[in-house]
């Protein structure tokens, strides 16, 4: 036991965090009294724009878990205008998302070509029930209120073409 | 405060009531209990769930009462809603009595621990002789716990303790001694009384705390206490990351209630003879009321004896808290090196300085 | 009672009697067993679901080897049916405290048989994001380093600092533990405004916790006594036992491939210290941790000073098909060398991927540094070769 400073320091250093601790109080945020809010970019949950999809199947197809449920029928819209042939359009019957599988990895988001899913960084939606874990259409329509616009980007970051 | 109460109570019964003797037995028995079971509880609250969770930069409980006041409630009402497991190949009958005799320990240690000049349960001429003898007891409650659990890590953890507690009884006494050759006695109420009655070298402001005169044996002292209780940096037989929880792994439910609220309780009766002997006990130095002996004391002490007594052990019981949660754990063969090559020559020359000082002085 | 009962209770009887005289024979004989202590699956010193077979002699190990396999969840096979990108979310999972680290490799891989590199700026933020990634994994083990020691309060400063880091890597990914974010051809998205200035006060108050833990757990006398002599690892052993990173460099030998390798990031581009040690035990495989850590954060700094502007992703197609051919790319991730062979047949996802994790390789030198040691150093020997159960059974 030569070298007693070693000890005492680290002594010193909890001693310091206890003051601090006391004085500026702990880094914790009491939930759910106090909530955190995530960054702009987190990966909450899955919001759909219906009028956007087509249901061309890119997202389901390139999904890793295959939790994305998807049924539609062609419909004949009236024509664009008078005289022209009624045009067809995909009308989506059900769009699921099962969050018991999603990996929340944003394959779905980004390789959808029509802009029609969105990342919300919502996380509060848990359920009591496994099988209340799968979003219908309605309830994915409804998360689109809580996306936020895209972050403004760092200084030196090229301008997006979409 | 409740301690307090709990002492008042008793001392007005063997004084101004007159109590029969098995009324005053009962009674003894009530505050004996009160006088364990809080500063237990206290420990638990106040340190170990409010100051160290600080220490960590965390709040600690704060969901059960206001700041987390009921958590120890909680948990009391959570251990015992717990179902209560005896593993198949245990020894069944060692193995339901081995907290019982570790909590019978602390309760006959705080026997001999006075709380103010007529509060005390017994004042027994060889208190602290008693003390040392009687906390030995939970090194058997130990290994019968980690034997007949029929685990190996309880095993590996009771036959840990076993010789850690033994090697860790010697510094210990022999710390002790070096208290009890100052003050002539080995009775706990006569040493209190011989620090806050005594003066340094003639300045009677402080009394004579033996922390001041005995400090090498203090040191000692807190140490041995540290491993007795089996904390960190000595907590090798609960070792928490191989042992799982060393003795106590198999236990569940109001067994394993006994054990944490035993550990607890033991570490604020430890306190409190820490106190008795080296802080000056439920004193204050007689000379700021101008006192001489403990038949001049006031009444009123009575009261505020516990308090005090209170407050010491706190302060006690904080540094053993510090050092648990600041430092790694000691290797078995570390601890038995330490006690047996550095505490035990250290507290062997406390006791010839102090002897030699004695006599000469 | 019937014959049957009374004759099986007999047997029953003699096996007893049989078995007690073997018994007093042993112990006549003054040789009694060894116990056979499992370190099991569920424990609170293996870092997940590691399994050690122990064969103890009281407390000193005779024998000890690791049983791993209890979190296999079939990576390379997965990968054999999934595209790039899905592979890529995969692999996020191996190493899930540095988890940017895991994909980094991969995509390297896909990216040479492609022929394509990215952009100078996304190979930039790749490597900062790398090097956050490796503080994110390291700063945890230094907190649990000290848990296995006996110390419990560092380990909650180290996640105290930590959720700084990783509210970074959601700031400019999207995920704290599965970022998800490397591309073949660059990175998916930019930089949120602001997140440099950020980055770089949380790089102070990492210093500050590196300087915090060395003061409480390195300096304290008791974790020296702990580590130090413990496990030593001569320098032929580690190197024929396969063990990389940090074990390495503790062990005396001057190795890091963010150095030796060339390959398309921006470690070449600052100024950075290799740190070694030549003593070979348990407290130079934490010192190096710890110093890395410290070299870490001056390298994300200096990176934050010379991000190059322009694009971030480079010309792909939106559907890639990477031709055939087969590549092997592997990098200094937190927990040693991790590295993927990418065999592919010019299909939309890999034929094979064989994936090299660097933890597997530490765990393999278990048997021989643990002979002779006592119980509480297993856990000591442990927590310094520190290795993640995802990467060792992927």
């Amino acid at each position: 036991m030569a070298k007693v400073p070693g000890l005492v320091k680290g002594l010193g250093v909890t001693l310091g965090t206890l003051f601090e601790t006391v004085t500026k109080g702990a880094n914790t945020v009491q939930y759910p009294h106090e909530k955190e809010s995530p960054p702009t970019r987190a990966r909450g949950v899955i919001a759909l724009h219906e009028g956007n999809c087509t249901s061309c199947m890119l997202c389901a197809r390139s999904c890793p878990d295959w939790c994305i449920y998807i049924e539609g029928h062609k419909e004949l819209a009236p024509p664009r205008r008078e005289g022209g042939k009624p045009r067809q359009v995909n009308k989506l019957d059900r769009f699921d998302i099962d969050y018991a599988l999603c990996m929340y990895c944003g394959i779905c988001v980004e390789v959808c070509p029509f802009d029609a899913l969105f990342w919300s960084p919502e996380y509060e939606y848990s359920e009591p029930r496994i099988a209340d874990l799968l979003h219908d259409k309605a309830k994915l329509s409804e998360w689109m209120e809580t996306v936020p616009e895209a972050p403004e980007l760092e200084a030196g970051a090229e301008k997006k073409k979409k | 405060m409740i301690t307090a109460m709990g002492e008042l109570s008793m001392v007005l019964a063997v004084l101004a009531f007159e109590a029969p003797y098995w009324g005053q037995s009962l009674l003894r028995v009530l505050g004996g209990i009160v006088a364990v079971l809080l500063p237990a509880g206290t420990i638990v609250y106040v340190f170990l769930f409010k100051m160290m969770s600080f220490m960590q930069s965390r709040l600690g409980p704060m969901e059960a009462g206001p700041y987390g006041s009921l958590q120890l409630v909680a948990e009391v009402g959570k251990w015992l809603q717990k179902e209560d497991i005896v593993p198949e190949r245990a020894d069944a009958r060692i193995f339901k009595m081995a907290p019982i005799i570790v909590l019978v320990s602390t309760f006959l240690l705080v026997a001999v621990v006075p709380f103010g000049p007529d509060a005390w349960f017994t004042n027994f001429e060889a208190g602290i002789f008693y003390a040392l003898a009687v906390s030995s007891l939970s090194v058997l409650g130990i290994l019968m716990a980690g034997w007949a659990s029929a685990n190996k890590y309880s095993l590996l953890g009771g036959l840990r303790a076993a010789g850690q507690l033994i090697a860790y009884e010697l510094p210990m006494v022999l710390a002790v001694i070096g208290v009890i050759i100052q003050a002539e006695t080995m009775n706990l109420q006569q040493i209190v009384i011989a620090q806050n009655a005594g003066s340094i070298f003639g300045f009677d402001g402080l009394g004579n705390p033996y922390i001041i005169t005995q400090f090498v044996g203090f040191i000692v002292f807190m140490i041995a206490i540290q491993a007795e209780l089996t904390q960190a940096p000595f907590d090798m037989p609960i070792a928490e990351s191989e042992l799982v929880s060393g003795y106590m792994t198999e236990y569940s439910g109001f067994r394993f209630l006994i054990f944490f609220i035993g550990e607890f309780a033991t570490a604020g009766v430890f306190a409190l003879i820490a106190s008795v002997l080296f802080l000056g006990g439920w004193g204050v130095p007689f000379a700021w009321f101008g006192w001489t002996d403990v038949d001049s004391v006031d009444n009123w002490m009575n009261i505020v004896g516990p308090v005090i007594m209170l407050t010491k052990m706190m302060l006690v019981t904080f540094l053993i808290m510090w050092v648990r949660f600041s430092y790694p754990r000691f290797r078995e063969d570390q601890l038995q090196k330490f006690a047996w090559k550095v505490l035990i020559p250290i507290s062997l020359g406390n006791i010839a300085l102090t002897s030699i000082f004695k006599v000469v002085m | 009672m019937s014959i049957t009962d009374r004759v099986l209770g007999d047997r029953q009887r003699l096996a007893y009697i049989a078995s007690q005289a073997a018994d007093s024979r042993l112990n006549v004989e003054l040789e009694t067993e060894g116990m056979t202590l499992n370190i099991g699956p569920q424990h609170p010193a293996t870092h997940g679901t590691l399994r050690i077979i122990a064969r103890l002699d009281g407390e000193q190990v005779v024998w000890a080897e690791p049983s791993c396999g209890y979190m296999h969840r079939g990576y390379e096979k997965l990968a054999e049916v999934r595209t790039y990108p899905q592979v890529t979310t995969l692999v996020n999972r191996i190493d899930w405290l540095g988890s940017f680290a895991n994909e980094v490799p991969f995509i390297l891989a896909a990216e040479k048989l492609m022929d394509v590199e990215a952009p100078a700026r996304a190979q930039h933020i790749r490597t900062i994001l790398f090097e956050l990634s490796r503080i994110a994994n390291v700063s945890l083990f230094l907190g649990d380093l000290g848990v296995q020691m006996g110390a419990i309060t560092p380990v909650f400063f180290a996640f105290r600092d930590r959720e700084y880091v990783l509210n970074l890597i959601e700031g400019a990914t999207g995920g704290r533990f599965h970022p998800n974010f490397d591309r073949i051809g660059g990175l998916k998205d930019d930089l949120p405004k602001g997140w440099i200035a950020e980055t770089k006060a949380v790089m102070k108050k990492l210093r500050t916790f590196c300087d915090q833990i060395e003061e409480l757990l390195f300096g304290n006398e008791i974790f020296q006594s702990r580590t130090r002599g413990i496990g030593v690892i001569p320098r032929d052993i580690a190197l024929q036992y396969g063990l990389s990173g940090a074990n390495l460099r503790a062990s005396g030998v001057d190795w890091d491939l963010r150095r030796d390798h060339a390959l398309p990031m921006a470690w070449n581009k600052v100024d950075w210290k290799v740190w070694t040690h030549p003593d070979g035990d348990s407290f130079a495989r934490c010192w190096v941790r710890l110093q890395e850590t410290r070299e870490a954060t001056k390298i994300v700094d200096q990176l934050l000073d010379t991000i190059p502007s322009g694009p971030i992703m480079a010309k792909v197609p939106k559907i890639i098909k990477v031709p055939e051919g087969e590549a092997w790319v592997s990098t200094e991730n937190p927990l040693g060398e991790m590295g993927y062979y990418v065999v592919s047949r010019g299909e939309l996802g890999p034929f094979r991927v064989k994936i090299r994790s660097a933890s597997f390789n530490n765990i393999s030198v278990t048997p021989w540094v643990l002979r002779g040691v006592y119980v509480p150093d297993i856990v000591t020997i442990l927590a310094s070769l520190y290795f993640i159960l995802g990467d060792i059974d992927r």
